[in-house]
Formats: structure tokens, C-alpha cells, sequence
């Protein structure tokens, strides 16, 4: 993951100028905002909600983008929007070219059926039906019959590890077991896009570990576009291919997640990330010098993707050496252990008090 | 003269009460004097009491108290008297709609109390039972019934019973029919929800005997639509009430998940909120089951046949023996139908455990 490969990937789905306001009447509230009105003060003299403000994402075809931000943020509510379970104030959702906002209901109706699938935070499953029939939602609401899923509907429990239980009940499962159908369910719809809603966040860590490998392992094969919610960091960096950081219904930053890391542009995201091991997220590649004309005397080869602490173990602390940085075995520049511990010293905004403001989010 | 006579003389309105003093209709209290057998003279102080009386007595300024100070007010009487042309008046019309739409249900019921009762016993009691059995898949059950049905059978209540049987098994599953499609539609729409709420509130408060007031007017006493439409306007309201909570109760997120999978409203309806409402839809049943047979006892005064008749007679003619063994069978029956719809309801609890435990 994490755009190994720099191959440009094309634009499946854009969310433009998108405005959402939450009340009796958005449209005039929407005058206030575009004048300039912030979140509080819209819900202190208008009473109205702001719930997302001017957003404009780019999600590329088989990329996983993170949307992330504190609880309130809004970040269910811009993923809500994607497949119109909550309609936007303005704004467009451009789907392969078209404009989902503008369809008609039966039209509607088409695009959730096919083209997507959403995994939910409290897995929403069926409780009257089995594990199978759960798993099959999507395709008998389609209207096909049970002998045209059943097989790909097995085949996928099998794959998120189920095998074998798809005649209980939900209420039969664990938690973990439950996000697995889950899964298995948008999986079988075999809709290109799956929309994720802290899809992770209800369950315990060492079963969410074990989820987020599931989702990239499977993603190594299916390379959907999947638009994932997170509030927590170290999964979003994990997941995302690009990181959209969401505060007050307004994005602060997006972009490739070690650039964010690098160079964050508010104080938000440096309370954010203050708290990270950044010698376990850093990549090699993100702090190589890729421009150097003259090769200084490395003391052996990393690679590209290697973690800067897996980088700091094999240069057993001695911050006098350079690496040669390979990918795929070819040279792609050169790594300074001064640079390298250069990177590890958090952003200047840091230590400008953001700290005593400590407001992570709880998980 | 009367307390009140000052508002009018201050007011100058003397002449005009004089004017048209007519005699009218007697006060309420003149009324029901006369019912309890008394003079007429009795109740005259009541209403208006002579202009003697301490502050203490001071009688409020009903209608017809002011009517005793100026006679060209309209006394009590006069509104009741009203109330009931009006219904007269509109009776008619009222009649020529709600006759054809409720005939259905005296057929039902006269077919129902035919079947109940011409079907051998031998046939209708193993029948009963194989419905108690389908129903709880309880074997203990199925014995308690048996044993009730044969004591009621032994002692001869065996006819009664069925017809009370018959007439429950016909309300019930009419208010069921109807009731479950509006409480949906009450779910479905906050509108009619509030508009619905205060008249389910006022069927539910209202003594059982005052529907049958109106309904006494409408229909001839020897319709069985009569008791058929008390009964069921007084026990439809718990399964409108419980199908309308179930449905809003089914979890967010599960209808969420219906709508991002693409479900039909229709879809939504069949394949979540019904079998998600189900357990509160039962529950309704059981307490709609519960009051057609409270109501179909009271129905008996108004000829609606079974173990009821044999209490009313039992309280006519003081019969003690005759209105007790009623009453124990009514308390079986009971038993019975809230046993049997309980164990229903408690097997689909727990083929649906669920939501609680996810
Ligand atoms: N239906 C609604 N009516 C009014 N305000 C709403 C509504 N839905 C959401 N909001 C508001 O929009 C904002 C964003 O809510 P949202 O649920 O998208 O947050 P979130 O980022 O998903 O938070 P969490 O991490 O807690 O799930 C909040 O301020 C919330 O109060
Ligand atoms: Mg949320």
C-alpha cells in the first residue's frame, strides 16, 4: 500500500463544493456560511448545524481513502453523502463523470445496489437471518435467489475466515465474527466502491489489528476504491493511500499520509499526530534524498518502504552513516541518519501549547 | 327569587328572560330525581335554591341554575336533548354508508359461531388442541387445554364457550387485519401518528358501555355487527399501538444498512421492520386477545351470545351459582388465550434473541 507504486490511478469518485447544514432552513443558513460564518457561531445566532463545509476530495480507483477527524467532525455525515443517505445542501458527487446528485430515486436505488456497499460501525446485520443469508443482502435485493449468491457468498465467509458457521445467527457471533459478515456482505455485492464507517472502531485492538490486515490483504487482490472512517491515527495511516483530515465540517489537510506527517499545515493535525511513534510510521521514502549527484559512503541498503526505526535498529544508533535506499532492488537515492533523526523531531507548531489542549478522541 | 336573578337585573336583561319564559325540559336534576323514584319538589333546590341561601350553598352558575333566574336560558337538559337529534339527524346518512361496509362482519360472525358450534366436539376439540400445539409447541400446554375444555365440556358450558370462542377468534383477527396496515402507516408518517394517538387514546379510555350508546342507535340490537364493532373498537388498540412502536423501535443502523443496499420501501418493510417488529406485534396480539374477551362479556348486553349471558343472568336474577361458573370459565378461557398467545410470542422472542445480544 501507501503508493508504492507512483502509477497515476484515474479519479473514480470526486466530492465537490460539497455544503451540508443541518436545520429548518439551510439555504438561508448557507448565505451565513459562505459570508464567513464559522460552525459555533452559525448554531449560536442561527441555530443551525454545520455540518460539512466546502469539501472537495478526489478518491482514485483502487486507492483506500481515510477520512479522519475528532468525534463531530463529520466525518459519518460525508460518507453518508456518498451514497445519498444524507442528500448535501449543494454540491456534487461526480461517480465515474456522472453526478450522482442529481439522479432520480430508481436510478438511485441502482447505484447503491451495484456500484456500492457500506460496512457499518455496529455491523447492522440481519438479526432474523443466517450468517449466509446475511452475507447474500445485497444480492437478493437485487432479486437474484439464493442458488445464484450462495457460492460467492460462502466463498467470501470462507475468505474472512467463517467457514463453516454460515448457518448460525448473528447473535451467535462475536463481535469480531459479526464485522467479519459484515465484510463478507459488501464483498459479495461485489460493488466496486465500499464505504466504511469506523468500521473497525467497535472492536477490541488486537481484533482490529487482525481486521486492518483482512482489509489490506484483500485489497491487495480487489483494489476497490474504499472510503474508510477512522478517528483513530495510527489506523488511518495504516490504511489510507490518502488521508483527509476533517475538523468542523471543513477539511484541514489531505494528501499522501507521510506528507501530512511531514508537514502539517494546522495546529489540529499537529495535536493529532503529536502523540504517534513517528519512527514506526515514517518511511524510509519520505526522508531519502533522491537528488544527490554524489554517492557518500553508505554503510549498507535499505529499503524504500523500511520504517526509519527499523532503519535506526540496523544502524545500532550511530547517526555518522548513510544508506543506499533501494525499491524493487533498484537505486532510488540515498538515506542521512541525520536527516532521518531530523524527521523524528515533532513540528516546530508542537511545542507552540497545542499539547496542553490535549483532545484525542477516546480508541 | 333565584341566586343568579342580580347578574340579569344588573345587567338589564329582565324583560328579555321573562319574555319567552318557557316551560322546556326538566333539569338534570328534575331527571334524575325522577329516576330514583323521588318528588320532583326534591331536587328543585338543588338547581337553583331560593335567594336566602348562605354563601356557603351558593350554587355554581350551571346552566341550569341561571335558568332558574331567567328562563330564556337554555338549561342542561336542553344540551343533551340537542346531542341526541344531532345524532338522530345525522343517523340516517350515517347509516346508509356504515351499513353496507359493516355487513361483512355479521356474516363473519354468524359464520364463525355457526362453524364453532355445528362442528362435532369430537372433531373441534382435537382441533383446538393441534392449534395450541402449533402455536407454543408445548406439550404441558396442550394438557392444560385439554384439561380446561373437557371440564367446561363436563359441566355443560361446552356451547357457551365455543361461542365466545368464535366471536373472539373472528374480532381478534379482524382488528389484527386492520390494525397492523394502520400501524405501519402510523410509522411511517409522524402526521397521521399524531393525529391517530388521541383517538386511540379516547377508544381506550372510554367505559366499554358507552360505545355501545351510539352503536345501539345504529344498528338494531339483533345485528351481531353491533357487539362485533364494540368489541373490536375497544381491543384494536394494543396491536395499532405495539406494531407502530415496534417499527420505530428497529434499529437505526439496520435500516440504514436496508436503504444503502438498495432496498424498495417494499423490500424494507417485509424483509426488516415487520420481522424485526414482530416480537412487539405479538405482544399487541395478546393484549388485543385480552380485551375482546373483557368486551365480549360486557357485549352480552347487547345479545352477543356465550359465557357472558350466563353472567348477566346470574346478575338479573341473582342466580349466584349460575354467574360464578360463568365467570370460572371466562377466567379459563382467559388462561387459555393468553397462555397460548404468550408461548407464541416467547418463540418468537427467541428465534429473534438478537438485536439485544448484537
Ligand atoms: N441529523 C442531524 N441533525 C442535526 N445535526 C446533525 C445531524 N447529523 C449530524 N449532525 C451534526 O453534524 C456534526 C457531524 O456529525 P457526524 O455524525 O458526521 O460526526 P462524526 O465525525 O461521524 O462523529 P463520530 O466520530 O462521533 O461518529 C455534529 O456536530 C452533529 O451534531
Ligand atoms: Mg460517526
Amino acid at each position: 500500500m501507501n503508493g508504492a507504486a507512483a502509477m497515476e490511478k484515474t479519479v473514480k469518485l470526486s466530492i465537490r463544493n460539497l455544503y451540508k447544514i443541518f436545520g429548518p432552513d439551510p439555504r438561508r443558513a448557507l448565505e451565513q456560511v459562505r459570508a464567513g460564518v464559522d460552525k459555533p457561531e452559525l448554531w449560536e445566532k442561527y441555530r443551525h448545524v454545520l455540518g460539512l463545509q466546502d469539501i472537495n476530495v478526489d478518491m482514485k480507483n483502487g486507492e483506500i481513502t481515510v477520512i479522519m477527524g475528532l468525534s463531530g467532525s463529520g466525518k459519518s455525515t460525508l460518507i453518508r453523502h456518498v451514497n445519498r443517505l444524507i442528500e448535501p445542501t449543494v454540491g456534487e458527487i461526480v461517480l465515474d463523470g456522472e453526478n450522482i446528485i442529481e439522479f432520480g430515486e430508481a436510478r438511485l436505488r441502482e447505484l447503491r445496489r451495484k456500484e456500492m456497499s457500506m460496512v457499518f460501525q455496529h455491523f447492522a446485520l440481519l438479526p432474523h437471518k443466517t450468517v449466509l443469508d446475511n452475507a447474500g443482502t445485497a444480492r437478493s435485493v437485487r432479486g437474484e435467489d439464493r442458488s445464484s449468491y450462495e457460492k460467492d457468498a460462502r466463498g467470501w465467509l470462507e475468505r474472512v475466515g467463517l467457514g463453516g458457521q454460515e448457518g448460525q445467527y448473528p447473535h451467535q457471533l462475536s463481535g469480531g465474527m459479526q464485522q467479519r459478515v459484515g465484510i463478507a456482505r459488501a464483498l459479495t455485492s461485489n460493488a466496486p466502491i465500499m464505504l466504511m464507517d469506523e468500521a473497525f472502531s467497535a472492536l477490541d485492538p488486537l481484533i482490529r489489528t487482525d481486521m486492518q490486515d483482512l482489509l489490506l490483504e484483500l485489497q491487495t487482490e480487489l483494489t476497490k476504491t474504499i472510503v474508510f472512517i477512522s478517528h483513530d491515527l495510527d489506523e488511518a495511516l495504516k490504511l489510507a493511500d490518502h488521508l483527509v483530515i476533517l475538523k468542523d465540517g471543513m477539511v484541514v489537510q489531505q494528501g499522501e499520509p507521510q506528507e501530512i506527517l511531514l508537514n502539517p499545515n494546522d495546529p489540529y493535525i499537529v495535536d493529532f499526530i503529536s502523540d504517534i511513534n513517528r519512527a514506526r510510521v515514517l518511511r524510509v521514502r519520505s526522508v531519502m534524498d533522491t537528488g544527490l549527484d554524489a554517492a557518500p559512503a553508505v554503510a549498507g541498503t535499505v529499503d524504500a518502504d523500511a520504517t526509519l526505526e527499523s532503519v535506526i535498529a540496523l544502524s545500532g544508533g550511530d547517526t555518522a552513516l548513510s544508506y543506499a535506499v533501494k525499491r524493487n532492488g533498484t537505486h532510488v537515492g540515498y538515506l542521512d541518519m541525520k536527516k532521518l533523526v531530523r524527521a523524528l523531531v515533532p513540528t516546530a507548531a508542537a511545542r507552540d501549547g497545542m499539547r496542553n489542549a490535549k483532545r484525542r478522541s477516546p480508541g | 327569587m333565584a341566586t343568579y336573578d342580580f347578574i340579569f337585573d344588573g345587567l338589564g336583561l329582565r324583560e328579555w328572560c321573562d319574555k319567552d319564559a318557557t316551560a322546556g325540559p326538566m333539569s338534570m336534576a328534575d331527571l334524575l330525581a325522577q329516576g330514583s323514584g323521588k318528588g320532583a319538589d326534591g331536587g328543585t333546590d338543588a338547581g337553583g335554591g331560593s335567594s336566602g341561601v348562605s354563601l356557603w350553598e351558593l350554587p355554581f352558575p350551571s346552566l341550569d341554575a341561571l335558568n332558574k333566574a331567567c328562563p330564556a336560558v337554555a338549561r342542561t337538559r336542553e344540551v343533551t336533548k340537542g346531542v341526541e337529534s344531532g345524532f338522530l339527524d345525522i343517523k340516517d346518512s350515517l347509516k346508509v354508508v356504515l351499513d353496507p361496509v359493516t355487513q361483512p362482519l355479521s356474516w363473519f360472525l354468524e359464520g364463525a359461531l355457526y362453524a364453532f358450534q355445528t362442528t362435532p366436539w369430537f372433531i373441534m376439540i382435537p382441533l383446538l388442541l393441534a392449534v395450541v400445539y402449533f402455536a407454543s409447541k408445548s406439550f404441558k400446554l396442550v394438557g392444560f387445554v385439554a384439561f380446561s375444555i373437557f371440564f367446561l365440556a363436563f359441566i355443560d358450558h361446552y356451547n357457551f364457550a365455543m361461542q365466545t370462542l368464535a366471536i373472539i377468534f373472528v374480532c381478534a383477527l379482524l382488528c389484527v387485519l386492520l390494525g397492523v396496515p394502520i400501524g405501519i402507516a402510523m410509522s411511517r408518517s409522524d402526521t397521521l401518528q399524531r393525529m391517530t394517538i388521541p383517538v386511540l387514546d379516547m377508544l381506550q379510555t372510554l367505559p366499554p358501555f358507552v360505545y355501545l350508546i351510539p352503536l345501539i342507535f345504529l344498528f338494531s340490537v339483533t345485528e351481531p355487527k353491533l357487539y362485533g364493532i364494540a368489541i373490536i373498537l375497544y381491543a384494536i388498540v394494543p396491536v395499532i399501538r405495539l406494531t407502530d412502536l415496534g417499527i420505530r423501535l428497529v434499529d437505526k443502523e439496520v435500516i440504514e444498512a436496508a436503504d444503502a443496499f438498495g432496498m424498495t420501501d417494499r423490500q424494507k418493510l417485509y424483509r426488516v421492520q415487520i420481522p424485526l417488529a414482530l416480537p412487539n406485534i405479538m405482544a399487541g396480539v395478546n393484549q388485543t386477545i385480552m380485551m375482546s374477551l373483557a368486551m365480549v362479556v360486557i357485549a352480552s348486553l347487547v345479545s352477543a351470545p356465550g359465557l357472558g349471558v350466563l353472567v348477566l343472568r346470574g346478575i338479573r336474577n341473582l342466580e349466584l351459582g349460575v354467574g360464578l361458573i360463568a365467570g370460572l370459565g371466562i377466567v379459563l378461557l382467559a388462561v387459555i388465550l393468553d397462555r397460548v398467545t404468550k408461548a407464541a410470542l416467547a418463540r418468537v422472542n427467541a428465534a429473534s434473541a438478537v438485536q439485544r445480544n448484537s
